[in-house]
């Protein structure tokens, strides 16, 4: 893997993404500042933090949506918003990214979300590219949905076709936005099963934006916190140990629910 | 309103002054549909002498309550605060009081209240200059990026779906054909019997035939297809990418590196550059149809004088340049349509308003770029 000129040698090199000193800013109006946090292969990685804090924003600098004001993205050790626009999208392209909602293009149907997005990409004849789009469309359990357009299918069901879309070229990191906002408790269940599911099956690094508590600590292994007073992260590590021993009082009421003892 | 009387009902409100503390009698009903009564006046006329007094409020001969009790003593509570007054809620009923506590629960967040935008007059305008300019720029460079796109599409570089430009070029190309048919129609009648009536005094009648022509095929036609295409699909294009904004679709394009400008701007332009001037041809022979009717019943000119003098009065240079400002208003319809849709902000609100501002962009352009081609036309003796 050739190096991007001036690339840090370090810890960075072998974890798929780095983020370095990152400010996020809408002009003046600073999002979020300072940010420092390593995601190793294998994690599944939360973003969390209070509604409103930037979580989201945080995430659109590393899938190449928005530019950070300040500091550095490394993905697989190349900085993303430095190097070439030419040589960003093949990099992009190992992200897969589940929108809120989905994000499904609405006047397609779910088959030809996936085949898009393959076509993009590969050389597939078009009856490949459906035996493709099957299979993921398989993957997250919604066989025999292929000429379903997205507006027929129920939210969950949207979600996970989201996931399908986000999976049409093999991602080695996944990102998902809020997965579970708006779903039942069973479908969310499901969707949390589904993203342990790829990681394991699929090696792949999973990055979830997410405020559910019961998420957080069914899937994650890392973490960082956000505070959306100080503007910048409050912690970082392992969900379940930062709710019993973080010296921070913000961050274990965070993830007691406001209950601290 | 007076807060003695707590409006046109009974006296509701009754001050008595005892030795350590001031009671405030409650009476009668303290619902919404009683009126809200203020404690200004409490205040204001001196009833409420001294400070570090304790004024104790007695609900006894209250007979109704809802959350107009509950704004008076958060009003009250606020301004007994100001002026170091101890007030003493024991005596009220017990779910009112809570609902008080829990109004004052949370201090009011430093900086959440907007500071009134007063704005003078200057500064509004000012304002409003930065934002056209700003707004100028974003155009000018959504154009640059749509014609970046058209160039991608000549030398087959671009990503869009054939059948996306076919499915659109129906939708605003034969299914406008009933709107437009009654439109120039019209016009042409108009045309004609305003022409008519003219001419006639000089018994020039024939010489409609060529007013209306001319007419139609240089500037009516052309702009009235602009005008009906801006409400028609201009408006339906902000609508459907505002939409798709919403939904985070245009996100979703972006980072599988589709160009949203090529995959959803250039079918759509595509469709109008071929649509718009189809239509055009069609609306000028509507309308020409419209003239010949009224000067054929109004006058003693025969419809086959009419078509004779007709093919006479326009030649293929104005029909040429006729075609080439619909071609334009094609462009312009689809830029602004689809601008004011990538554009737009993650509300219902926002879709609407980029639908209006799409077509008042449209109609606006249309009639300045009219204008200017007109002039060049004239310039260049076309």
């Amino acid at each position: 893997m050739a190096q991007a000129p001036g690339a840090v040698g370090d810890a960075s090199s072998d974890a798929p993404l780095v983020v370095e000193d990152v400010t996020m800013a809408y002009g003046d109006f600073v999002v979020q500042r300072a940010l420092n946090f390593t995601i190793q292969r294998g994690d599944v990685f939360i973003i969390m933090g209070g509604s409103g804090c930037g979580k989201s924003t945080v995430m659109r600098a590393m899938v190449g949506m928005q530019a950070p004001a300040k500091g550095r993205v490394w993905l697989d050790g190349k900085s993303l918003w430095e190097i070439e626009e030419v040589a960003r999208q093949p990099l992009l392209q190992r992200c897969g990214v589940v929108f809120q909602k989905g994000g499904l293009w609405s006047a397609m149907t779910l088959a030809e979300n996936i085949e898009l997005t393959l076509g993009e990409f590969t050389d597939l004849s078009a009856k490949e590219m459906r035996e493709v789009a099957k299979l993921k469309l398989a993957l997250v359990g919604l066989t025999g949905f292929e000429n379903f357009y997205p507006s027929e299918i129920s939210g969950g069901m949207q979600r996970r076709a989201g996931v399908a879309r986000a999976l049409a070229l093999d991602p080695e990191l996944l990102f998902f936005d809020e997965p579970s906002a708006g779903l039942d408790p069973i479908s969310s269940r499901r969707l949390d099963d589904l993203i342990l599911e790829l990681r394991d099956s699929l090696g792949a690094t999973i990055v979830v934006v997410t405020h559910e508590l019961a998420s957080i600590f069914a899937i994650g292994n890392n973490s960082v916190v956000l505070d959306p007073v100080s503007k910048t992260q409050i912690a970082t590590g392992d969900p379940k140990v930062l709710r019993d021993e973080s010296d921070d009082e913000a961050v274990r009421e965070f993830l007691n629910r406001g209950e601290v003892s | 309103m007076a807060s003695e009387t707590g409006g046109s009902g009974p006296v509701r409100l009754e001050l008595e002054t005892l030795q350590e503390s001031t009671v405030l009698r409650l009476k009668g009903g303290w619902r919404l549909s009683d009126g809200i009564a203020s404690p200004d006046d409490l205040f204001e006329s001196g009833k409420l002498r001294s400070q570090s007094q304790t004024l104790k409020v007695d609900a006894s001969a209250m007979t109704a309550w809802d959350s107009a009790l509950v704004c008076f003593l958060v009003d009250l509570k606020k301004r007994c605060t100001e002026s170091g007054i101890a007030l003493d809620l024991s005596a009220l009923p017990e779910g009112a009081r809570r609902l008080v506590d829990m109004a004052l629960a949370v201090p009011e967040r430093q900086g959440a209240k907007r500071t009134g935008s007063q704005a003078g007059f200057l500064e509004s305008v000012g304002k409003q200059t930065l934002d056209a300019l700003q707004g100028a720029g974003e155009m000018l460079e959504f154009l640059g990026q749509s014609l970046i796109a058209l160039s991608k599409a000549a030398t087959g570089k671009a990503r869009f779906r054939a059948a996306d430009v076919l499915q659109i070029f129906q939708e605003c190309g034969p299914q406008a054909l009933p709107i437009v048919t009654l439109i120039s129609f019209l016009v042409g009648v108009i045309l004609g019997f305003v022409g008519l009536v003219q001419l006639e005094q000089f018994g020039a009648d024939i010489y409609v035939a060529n007013l209306v022509a001319v007419a139609m095929v240089r500037e009516l036609g052309g702009m009235m297809t602009g005008i009906i295409m801006a409400g028609r699909t201009g408006a339906a294009f902000a609508a459907q990418l505002g939409t798709m904004n919403v939904n985070e679709e245009i996100a979703a394009f972006r980072t599988i590196g589709i160009d949203p400008v090529d995959f959803l701007v250039l079918p759509r332009m595509l469709a109008l550059i071929v649509a718009v001037p189809l239509l055009t041809i069609y609306a000028n022979v509507v309308g020409m149809l419209g003239g010949s009717v009224v000067t054929a019943a109004l006058s003693d000119v025969s419809l086959l004088q009419y078509y004779g003098q007709t093919a006479s009065s326009v030649d293929l240079v104005d029909w040429a340049s006729g075609l080439f400002k619909a071609t334009i208003y094609g462009i312009i319809i689809a830029i602004a349509g689809c601008l004011r849709g990538i554009q737009c902000k993650m509300s219902a609100a926002a879709v609407g308003n980029a639908a209006t501002s799409a077509v008042v962009t449209s109609i606006v352009m249309i009639i300045v770029a009219e204008a200017l081609i007109t002039v060049v036309y004239q310039v260049l003796g076309i």
